[in-house]
């Protein structure tokens, strides 16, 4: 049985999730039944809880639910699955299959991830086994993609430095499998695996880093490499910033503490940004995610979900208590940080060649949503290419699109798929459109207030009409939507954001830093389209005048006195 | 002395008891004074109650004047009248009828043919004989195994039997009033002589009907001057005897539209309307089973097509019935006939108003296939259009189309669950045929042009053989595919709300599980609190291999004959060409394999139930 203290709350009784997870004999729960149960297309919530830990989340199509309560049908269950990829990378077999699957059993688009995932909808209960199973066996996982554990691991996917990014993806795969929930759960419900009979087994035998509650929120990694910060390694849980001396990597800063989620009208929940706490040779960083894991398994708050982050943990106790902590587990040292210096977390799109002389194409993806549009058949473009790759894909933390690795003998090819499909690099579009991203919201998602994909382009088209008037066309500007305070789309690191307060109405906040390097601030609160066109129209103009040289938009909001500029997420409600 | 006994007597197990301990005891003229004592009673008693039952198996009172009478003289006053009904009808107008004749003074029998003891179908004297016709010319379910019986070889010779039979039919059907016809024809061959001939009824039966029982009633005098009877007073007496209310089927309730939805889901390719209707004011009751007969209005666009066609004028005063009211053309080809639907009657009467020679060529004895195929799915608009010009004016046209008749649609709420409304559902029919769109009338009507707030004449046709078993502990097995579901809505409803225990199993499929899932949250919140015990469903286009609710009975084939073997009744419904005889195999293959039972003792076991009201079905 389960060892009792192996749930230790802060500050009060367990959360229902806890009681959840800890009855769940290792993400079991009722989950084969409660598939099976052919007369609802959904999962009660418990099972729905434990199913995230599987890699999906119950959804429904929310522009139907009214209709469909009148109608005496429940709301339209859907599936989303999440397929783990580590820094984004797939193989042209393994694209292939996922999109034959989207098409197959999903609502026909694929969605990149804020976190370098495949991401599909629209999946009915009854096809998430072949779904999983088919994913799986392409040698890809939905397991952990989703739920109280390490998410996936991000990485940059950078075309430049083909070296320096083999090396680091490889870290980053290494940390995703270290980290990966070992519960036997998941063969069994989805692939069929022998069902272990009777756990007896103690937690710390079944999950040796988890234990049988898990951890207290969700985690994550991503690992940077300067000088681009396009994984925002300063919003993760756990960062890892690459240290190069002569192009080789040498090691890593860590950081710790970052994270994007808050709750509307709660103060003490807050964005963060992760702090620099030393710097690691690479063979130590999977050891030292390990027992900083560990440590927030151990100390994070199991009482209050929404206080539950690591980043709570670390400002709760300390930096200084969490560096003591971790050496002892560790038993040795973090160096000194070393230097370092990143110049934006955006995308570089269109063809760039790599140091191994090989081709890398960045094609721009409009909030990360792979379909087909008239005139523009970018999933049947993408498959297409697929079929004659022999590189591998790269899905940006910015959900952009990298075929990577083509040959000098292929380039040709891929640049008349491109061209037939009406792929794109984006460069006809404006700077602030490549520089957008939003994250799913309505209709799917369960969390949404407000919409955010659905919606952002064409509030760009009429932002654009103001930047064409000021001459910003070319200028990036980091301009980030999400439907909820849960942070997908890392709205708190937009130069621009709009987090969703209900239907049409957005909390606006300004004042990033274009590098990821500083949380943005509330502007307005609550506010429609015409007020946020209202707003921003005078503050763009007067940047395009006042601006400094190099001068980023979020530094001069701050500047120019439209929001102070904030220090660390203890201030950022300030 | 005859032992009676449950078998061959209509007496009941203690009525048998007292009988045979009274029998033996009597002297001669003990019996003689009983005899004539009963005698006296039937032939002055107009007002006999028809539970009074005469003795079919006792012996013939000596002095009954009418023992040994000849033909064409009043003969036995002793009346068996049989009905083989589905939906109904057929058991009202035999309730009524034997009301008729017990008021003439008769002895009246009535009784379902499966109700019917065959043994004692040699004694009969006088047979009525009231049967519908079903599906593809099949009798319906109460009558096939009286029909079945007749036409086996242990049916007796009838030499002494005297015989009607009334048919109900539809025209459009080519197998029209089929059993009507066989009943008839086999008692001819079995040697018995008719009273009067077999009348066949369309939809529109009233008149028919009352010149039946005026015959029949003449006959049965040994006279011919009967008093006539009007159709109105033979068609009150079916109403009234049913009902409280004032409104029935030839005086419906207007009764207002509540709600009216769409129960499929964006994205089906089917249409199913719930429509929630008030009889507040209506005095109108029904019990679960029961069918709501909604009188619908034909497609405005129809309607206008064939004024125009015809170049009449829409406002032109017609013929709206045969009592000779009059009202305007387009009034009168909306509500008042049936243009949607051609039959062999209604061509040959259309034939001669044509100046085109091919609609008679069409006609002609030798052609019948080529008729039969053309009427199949075409309407009054096609006729008119392939057999112009047409001389002939709106006024006489009209008077060969047939009345407008009401639709019958499953009663899906319960008057105790919902008190002053009633529920039903109608699956929208639209389809492609002849290069033209064609609508189900009321189907279409309710889809597309009734809104919350307006009326739709409605009135209650009960079915009584489609009841939910006395006894509330009875275990209950529901099988209704599509819109078959409806009535289990009113079963589980009136359950809940008697609070009643018996355990309920609902088979359910349609197409997809998305959009097609008929009142899914009323199941999920049924099932949730038990109201319904057991839900299996199968949707046939969401797998490769197509599922219907045969495969999951006979997936559950155990668990159901262990319902089966405690007592439980089935209930079928929906359609009856495909699923109706898919669920009936399925029914006989577990019985089979589960019971251990050869397919004929599977069959019979089946027909035990039938018979014992335990296997009912509503199926169309």
């Amino acid at each position: 049985m389960v060892k009792k203290e192996a749930v230790k709350p802060i500050g009060g009784p367990p959360s229902d999730v806890e009681h959840i997870k800890i009855n769940s004999n290792y993400l079991r729960g009722a989950l084969v039944e409660t598939l099976n149960n052919p007369i609802t297309g959904g999962l009660p919530e418990d099972e729905n809880r434990l199913l995230k830990f599987h890699g999906s989340y119950m959804q429904d199509d929310r522009d139907l639910r009214n209709e469909r309560e009148r109608q005496k049908l429940e709301p339209a269950f859907q599936f989303m699955l999440r397929i783990v990829a580590p820094g984004g990378v797939a193989t042209p077999a393994q694209w292939l299959v996922i999109d034959e699957l989207a098409h197959k059993y999903g609502n026909g688009t694929l969605r990149v991830t804020t976190r370098q995932a495949f991401q599909m909808h629209g999946v009915l209960k009854w096809n998430l086994k072949k779904t999983i199973k088919t994913i799986n066996d392409t040698l890809l996982t939905t397991l952990a993609a989703c739920g109280d554990v390490n998410r996936n691991v991000m990485s940059n996917p950078n075309p430049y430095q083909s070296e320096v990014h083999g090396e680091v993806y490889d870290w980053a795969r290494k940390l995703s499998d270290h980290l990966a929930p070992r519960t036997k759960a998941y063969h069994e419900i989805w692939l069929d695996g022998e069902k272990v009979v009777d756990t007896q087994a103690t937690g710390a035998e079944v999950e040796p880093i988890y234990g049988p509650v898990y951890l207290p929120r969700k985690f994550k990694i991503a690992l940077a490499v300067p000088p681009s910060n396009d994984v925002d390694v300063f919003s993760q849980d756990l960062g890892f910033i690459a240290i190069l001396e002569e192009g080789r990597l040498i090691g890593f800063n860590v950081t710790v503490g970052g994270g994007m989620g808050m709750t509307h009208g709660d103060t003490s929940t807050y964005p963060q940004l992760g702090r620099v706490i030393g710097f690691c040779r690479p063979e130590q960083i999977v050891d030292l995610a390990e027992k900083t894991v560990t440590i927030q398994r151990d100390y994070g708050n199991r009482s209050v979900r929404k206080n539950a982050r690591f980043k709570y943990t670390i400002d709760r106790h300390g930096l200084e208590w969490f560096v003591d902590e971790l050496h002892e587990r560790l038993g040795w040292q973090l160096e000194a940080a070393r230097e370092f210096h990143f110049d934006h977390n955006g995308d570089r799109y269109g063809w760039v060649k790599g140091s191994n002389g090989k081709w890398n194409l960045t094609l721009y993806v409009q909030s990360g949503r792979i379909h087909d549009q008239e005139g523009y058949a970018l999933m049947t473009g993408l498959r297409e290419i697929a079929k004659l790759h022999t590189g591998d894909f790269r899905l940006t933390p910015n959900q952009n699109v990298t075929i990577a690795n083509i040959p000098n003998a292929k380039k040709r090819k891929v640049v008349e798929l491109v061209e037939k499909y009406g792929l794109t690099d984006g460069q006809h579009f404006s700077a602030l459109r490549r520089s957008s991203m939003s994250c799913v919201a309505l209709p799917t998602c369960g969390l949404a207030m407000a919409e955010a994909e659905r919606y952002m382009p064409s509030l760009i088209d009429k932002l654009e009409l103001v930047i064409d008037e000021a001459g910003l066309r070319d200028k990036e500007i980091i301009i980030r939507m999400t439907g909820c305070p849960n942070g997908c789309a890392r709205p708190a690191l937009g130069e621009i954001s709009f987090i969703g307060k209900s239907p049409g109405k957005y909390n606006m906040y300004m004042g990033a830093g274009f590098t990821g390097d500083r949380l943005n601030k509330i502007y307005k609160e609550n506010i429609g389209e015409q007020e946020i066109i209202g707003t921003l129209t005078p503050i763009l103009h007067r940047y395009a005048k006042e601006r400094e040289q190099g001068e980023h938009f979020g530094d001069f909001v701050i500047r120019a006195g439209y929001v102070t500029a904030t220090t660390s997420g203890t201030n950022f409600h300030n | 002395m005859l032992q009676l006994q449950v078998t061959n007597s209509p007496f009941n197990e203690s009525q048998i008891e007292l009988l045979n301990r009274l029998l033996p005891t009597l002297t001669e003229a003990q019996r003689n004074w009983i005899s004539g004592y009963f005698s006296a009673i039937s032939t002055a008693a107009a007002q006999v109650p028809a539970t009074v039952l005469p003795l079919a198996a006792a012996p013939q009172a000596p002095q009954a004047p009418e023992a040994a009478a000849a033909p064409s003289q009043p003969v036995s006053r002793e009346v068996t009248v049989l009905f083989g009904s589905q939906t109904g009808n057929c058991q009202r107008l035999a309730a009524s009828l034997s009301r008729r004749l017990e008021e003439q003074g008769f002895q009246v029998t009535v009784s379902a043919m499966n109700q019917f003891k065959t043994n004692g179908l040699k004694k009969v004297e006088n047979l009525l004989i009231l049967a519908s016709t079903h599906g593809e010319g099949e009798p319906p379910d109460n009558a096939k195994a009286f029909h079945e019986f007749l036409y086996s070889k242990r049916a007796p010779q009838l030499e002494s039997l005297r015989f009607s039979v009334l048919a109900l039919g539809d025209t459009s059907y080519e197998f029209f009033c089929q059993t009507g016809k066989d009943f008839d024809q086999r008692l001819e061959e079995l040697g018995a002589q008719r009273l009067s001939p077999r009348v066949d009824c369309d939809l529109d039966y009233d008149e028919q009907v009352a010149e039946w029982v005026q015959n029949v009633i003449q006959a049965l005098n040994g006279r011919l001057d009967a008093p006539e009877i009007a159709a109105e007073a033979v068609v009150a007496a079916e109403d009234t005897g049913i009902q409280e209310s004032a409104y029935t089927r030839n005086n419906p309730f207007r009764a207002e539209v509540l709600e009216n939805l769409n129960l499929n889901g964006r994205g089906s390719d089917r249409e199913t309307r719930h429509l929630e209707l008030s009889l507040e004011g209506s005095g109108l009751a029904f019990e679960p089973g029961d069918s709501l007969g909604v009188y619908p209005e034909n497609h405005p666009e129809l309607v206008g097509a064939i004024i125009q066609a015809m170049g009449w004028n829409a406002d032109e005063p017609v013929p709206l019935n045969k009592k000779g009211e009059e009202g305007p053309l387009h009034e009168a080809l909306s509500h008042h006939y049936e243009i949607t639907v051609l039959t062999k009657p209604l061509l040959e009467q259309a034939a001669p108003l044509s100046s085109n020679g091919k609609l008679s060529e069409l006609l002609a004895p030798e052609r019948q296939q080529e008729l039969k195929d053309y009427i199949q799915g075409r309407d009054l608009l096609d006729l008119i259009q392939d057999f112009g010009p047409w001389q002939v004016s709106a006024r006489s046209f009209v008077t060969i189309l047939r009345k407008l008749p009401a639709r019958l649609y499953s009663i899906s709420s319960s008057n105790k669950a919902n008190p002053d409304e009633v529920h039903f559902t109608v699956r929208a029919v639209r389809y492609q045929a002849h290069g033209r769109e064609r609508f189900g009338v009321c189907s279409v009507h309710c889809a597309e042009r009734v809104q919350a707030g307006d009326t739709l004449p409605i009135y209650i046709q009960q079915n009584p053989n489609f009841k939910l078993p006395a006894n509330p502990a009875a275990p209950v097995i529901m099988i209704g595919p599509g819109t078959g579901v409806a009535p289990f809505r009113s079963f589980l409803e009136e359950r809940e709300e008697l609070g009643a225990d018996g355990k309920t199993w609902l088979f359910y499929g349609d197409r997809h599980f998305v959009t097609d899932f008929l009142y899914q949250t009323d199941w999920q919140r049924m099932l949730k609190e038990g109201v319904l015990t057991k839900l299996d469903v199968a949707f046939s286009r969401d797998t490769e291999e197509k599922v219907y609710v045969q495969h999951r009975i006979l997936e559950k084939s155990k668990e159901l004959y262990e319902w089966l073997q405690a007592g439980a009744h089935i209930y079928v419904c929906g359609d009856e060409k495909h699923m109706a005889h898919d669920v009936h195999a399925a029914l006989v293959t577990v019985i089979q394999e589960e019971g251990g039972m050869s397919p004929e003792e599977a069959s019979a076991y089946l027909e035990n139930l039938q018979q014992a009201q335990r296997y009912q079905r509503d199926v169309y």
